[in-house]
């Protein structure tokens, strides 16, 4: 074990390990985020915070963290290098360790140009691989990036994105290798809605043997309804939605549409469990929290295993 | 080359609302090339700002004038014998030429005519893109070619992002994933195996963030 993460622990153990993941509020009220940790925290292993995603400001990564923390719950930290430098980031992966936070996922973030905040200059000090590499030269060499010795090494389980439906496609087992060259050991991927594409992408995944060497967990997000499946299709940049999966949802009662939604993602869940290297799911139940323990329920993934 | 592009006009009104004899300092280098600063475009320039000061009832003398370039002291002194005639000095060059401008004439006010935008190419008539971001450390022998720095909206050192989709950049969907084109590049070159090597964490101290930079080359000093 490289750190007291209870993620790493599930995998290490060869569970088939359920994340999920919280939104921060757009505002200073922290019972946002312990409400919506409450909702899940049974369901789940570990559960992420959002940095600033999209680039629209919200409460930070880090103090909801802390306030899942509270809860009992394992949260997993995540950090765009979009608004810090190696300074800042090195300095908030110190005082997150000291919080008692051991999971963070390292990530280069969405670009400011879609969020509130469109003016603002981004800094890219560094990418996400680098970030990979920060935390596991402070974890691993207790030294800084400058090279200067720690005092106190904070212990985290490395995580990082990734997106096998983003182009172009055969660059993207590559990058995935990168990131294990780097140090990752767990990846939570892009939504899953093209599983022809992903067995693809696993299938190379497992060719260069990368399987073996880092979790994989599959990203699953329920479509509310055909407006959202459309909106994702064509709005966000790298995310697959075959135009079968939009007609099925339409196929029934506009009623009943969540409910296919959500059908939608417990099958998913399934077939993904039979894919060889996928050690878990990631659950984005975007401002649909309250669905992550039904669809955990349905996919036969409750409950979750308890440590002494 | 650098490229600019006029400032809106009213900008430059403004600018020089309280001056009645100003020069107009175009520039023969770079912005002449991406007509935004040389001989022609001070000529209409000249034009436009007088006629929209008659129509103020405010009207203005401008001295025309086209420096060989602005970023070599020699040539500013091409108005040293007539400066002090004026009140101040509109310069169209590059934001080095205003800026050496306003270290040779001390006691005259200079503004600024154009923005000055990046270094770049002349990709088609009427069309200029950037390619260089001058960050001091030239990596282009590990990416094909292709700047990553400047081509991806990130600068990511190990791309392509999640958000490349069909070849474009998720910020805009006419803009080329730079690293979509690198792919490409090394693919076509048969150079793929490029891709998997890590370029490590950049030093930015030979880039705009170590402070303005200065190159002295001792065999060239007289």
């Amino acid at each position: 074990m490289t750190s007291d993460s209870r993620l790493e622990k599930i995998l290490e153990k060869g569970e088939f390990a359920v994340t999920s993941e919280c939104g921060p509020p757009r505002g200073a009220d922290p019972e946002v985020i312990k409400k919506k940790g409450e909702l899940i925290k049974e369901a789940v292993d570990a559960i992420n915070v959002t940095d600033n995603q999209t680039s629209v400001v919200r409460m930070s990564s880090f103090s909801s963290c802390v306030l899942l923390k509270q809860m009992g719950i394992n949260p997993v930290l995540q950090m765009v290098t979009r608004d810090r430098n190696r300074i800042a980031i090195q300095s908030d992966i110190l005082g997150a360790a000291a919080l008692g936070i051991n999971n963070i996922l390292c990530l280069s973030g969405d670009h400011q140009k879609f969020g509130d905040q469109s003016t603002a200059k981004n800094v890219y000090d560094m990418d996400s691989i680098h970030l990979i590499q920060t935390v596991k030269q402070m974890r691993d060499e207790g030294k800084f990036l400058g090279g200067e010795e720690l005092k106190g090494v904070p212990r985290f389980f490395i995580g990082a994105a990734a997106n096998p439906f983003a182009d172009p496609f055969e660059s993207r087992v590559v990058r995935l290798a990168k990131k294990v060259a780097a140090g990752v050991q767990f990846i939570q991927t892009q939504c899953i809605f093209n599983l022809d594409r992903f067995s693809k992408w696993m299938e190379q995944v497992r060719d260069r043997g990368l399987h073996e060497k880092v979790h994989i967990l599959g990203g699953v997000t329920p479509m509310k309804s055909v407006g959202m499946a459309n909106y994702m299709k064509k709005m966000v940049p790298g995310m697959d939605v075959p135009d079968e999966l939009i007609a099925r949802i339409k196929g029934v009662d506009k009623e009943k549409r969540s409910e296919e939604g959500i059908k939608i993602a417990v099958e998913t869940i399934q077939q993904l469990k039979e894919i060889e290297g996928v050690h878990g799911v990631h659950v984005m139940a975007i401002e649909w929290e309250e669905m992550v323990p039904r669809i955990a329920k349905e996919a036969g993934l409750l409950p979750r295993p308890q440590f002494e | 080359m650098v490229i600019g592009e006029g400032k809106p006009i009213k900008d430059i009104l403004f600018m020089i609302e309280n001056y009645s004899k100003i020069i107009l300092a175009g520039c023969r280098g770079c912005v002449t090339v991406c007509s935004a600063g040389g001989e022609k475009e001070v000529g209409i320039l000249a034009s436009a700002l007088r006629l929209a000061r008659q129509n103020e009832g405010k009207e203005i003398e401008i001295k025309e004038v086209s420096l060989e370039r602005q970023c070599d002291p020699e040539y500013l002194e091409e108005i040293r014998s007539f400066v002090d005639e004026y009140e101040a000095i509109l310069s169209i060059a590059c934001g080095a030429g205003v800026q050496f401008l306003a270290e040779t004439y001390k006691k005259t006010p200079i503004y600024p005519g154009i923005n000055t935008n990046f270094i770049g190419v002349t990709q088609e008539q009427g069309v200029w893109t950037e390619r260089c971001q001058s960050c001091g450390n030239c990596k282009l022998h590990l990416t094909g070619g292709i700047c990553p720095i400047t081509r991806c909206a990130k600068s990511l050192l190990n791309g392509p992002c999640g958000g490349s989709s069909d070849g474009k950049c998720e910020v805009n969907p006419e803009t080329d994933c730079g690293w979509q084109m690198i792919y490409d590049r090394l693919k076509e070159l048969g150079k793929l195996d490029q891709m998997e090597v890590i370029i490590p964490i950049n030093d930015w101290t030979t880039s705009r963030d170590g402070g303005p930079r200065k190159i002295v080359r001792e065999d060239l000093k007289l």
